[in-house]
């Protein structure tokens, strides 16, 4: 079983990150790899596979733009997001279930703790989902998401955003992770997006592509997603 | 052989994350397909619980999700889909909660167990816990990963059987003299 390299993503305890204080762990997580030495990997409930294509989403779910109209079209710039999700074998996850979340053209969510003092869009929830085809290929249309200010220190706004959450073959591939756009000035002033090491922080960065670029409707973005999947081979246990 | 890729890093879900992943928002609009129920043959069971921060407040604004076995102990019966959500921003208790049945153990070496994972803002990257049953003792001092807990932590992964109201209250403490046991998979 291939054990998740923790380095590769920031920390539980982050000092410009307000709520890390009291919300990461402090104590160092138990190492697994005593169970998984003895147990094979589809009889331990984390690394248990089943979870591929077991879930069905609507027709216009992955279609941001359109799935939450009341008869009118919604505000800001229209954009398409496409990319593929891999392993980090290399090899594309089909089958995957991913979910989206995000606020609106005017930096605001359509939930019901959002406060900022900018308007809802009635024609745009901001939530999304599809599953990743035969080459682990997805693609979402949405509206670019404005900042947002938060309280975490004086004059803190978020650059521009997209959550995603992955689901692939088991609990152990889960990722939750945020997608930003090339240029923004606000990266430079984000912890949350400060906290990631520094080698891995371009694999958080959309790109802009002129080929994934809808002439006359959209702009076109370019996201790939790496999952601590499961090798095709078994992993050496030294080496693992 | 080592991985030619690297991860993409996670991020923190955020402070909005229900409108996106939990069923019960949005007015059923653009539901998830994952709810907070996992049904089976077994005994029906019910679990509930809360986030603890550092502070020692309930956290308004956590997302669970939880993998387990069938009534036998398998997780690869086709019939069988052990996998759900809740959140603790449904009620004022600030209470996430289950229905599911009562997961068989998968090997000798093993007492029957759920695979939790929580998300929330504040939580650059998720962490992921165990939850075992109060009622099954015997079969968790025999538990190989139970075995490798120090014995002082053993019981913040122990979900307590309270008969009465039928629920075992399973609470995640983040931090303090209670902190959770996390596991590093
Ligand atoms: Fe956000």
């Amino acid at each position: 079983m291939p054990k998740i390299d923790l380095h590769q993503h920031p920390p539980y305890f982050y000092a410009d990150y307000k709520s890390s204080h009291s919300r990461g762990p402090n104590q160092d997580p138990i190492d697994f790899s005593c169970l998984t030495a003895l147990n094979p990997s589809e009889v331990v409930a984390e690394f248990a596979g089943g979870l591929r294509n077991r879930f069905a989403v609507g027709d216009l779910d992955h279609d941001l733009i359109r799935n939450a109209q009341q008869g009118g079209i919604p505000l800001g710039e229209r954009m398409v997001i496409s990319g593929q999700v891999l392993n980090q074998w290399g090899k594309p996850e089909s089958g995957v279930l991913i979910e989206v979340w995000q606020a609106n053209a005017s930096g605001r969510y359509a939930h019901k703790d959002d406060g900022h003092d900018v308007p809802l869009d009635p024609n745009f929830i901001g939530v999304g989902r599809c599953i990743t085809d035969k080459e682990g290929r997805y693609r979402f249309y949405t509206i670019k998401p404005g900042a947002y200010p938060w309280k975490n220190h004086p004059n803190a706004w978020r650059p521009q955003h997209i959550h995603f959450s992955l689901i692939s073959e088991s609990i152990a591939d889960r990722l939750v992770t945020q997608m930003y756009f090339p240029g923004d000035p606000l990266l430079d002033y984000d912890p949350i997006f400060d906290a990631v090491p520094d080698s891995a922080k371009e694999h958080l960065i959309s790109t802009f592509d002129l080929s994934v670029t809808e002439a006359d409707f959209a702009l076109g973005y370019h996201f790939d997603i790496v999952l601590a999947g499961a090798n095709a081979t078994p992993v050496d246990p030294e080496h693992g | 052989m080592e991985p030619d890729l690297p991860l993409t890093p996670s991020q923190t879900a955020g402070p909005f994350f229900s409108m996106g992943l939990n069923q019960s928002e949005n007015e059923g609009r653009l539901a998830s397909p994952l709810g907070n129920e996992i049904t089976g043959e077994g005994e029906a069971i019910s679990i509930a619980g809360r986030v603890i921060d550092g502070n020692g407040d309930p956290v308004p604004d956590a997302l669970i999700e939880i993998r387990q076995a069938d009534a036998s102990g398998n997780f690869r019966n086709p019939d069988f889909f052990g996998l759900a959500r809740s959140h603790t921003g449904e009620n004022l208790e600030a209470k996430f909660s289950f229905r599911t049945i009562k997961p068989g153990a998968a090997t000798e070496l093993e007492a029957p167990y759920i695979s939790v994972a929580v998300y929330m803002r504040g939580l650059l990257t998720h962490v992921y816990t165990r939850l075992y049953f109060s009622d099954e003792s015997s079969a968790n001092e025999k538990d190989a990963l139970l075995n490798q807990v120090p014995e002082t932590r053993q019981h913040t992964l122990i979900a307590q059987h309270d008969e009465s109201q039928g629920i075992y209250e399973f609470d995640i403490h983040m931090q303090g003299k209670n902190e959770t046991v996390f596991f590093q998979l």
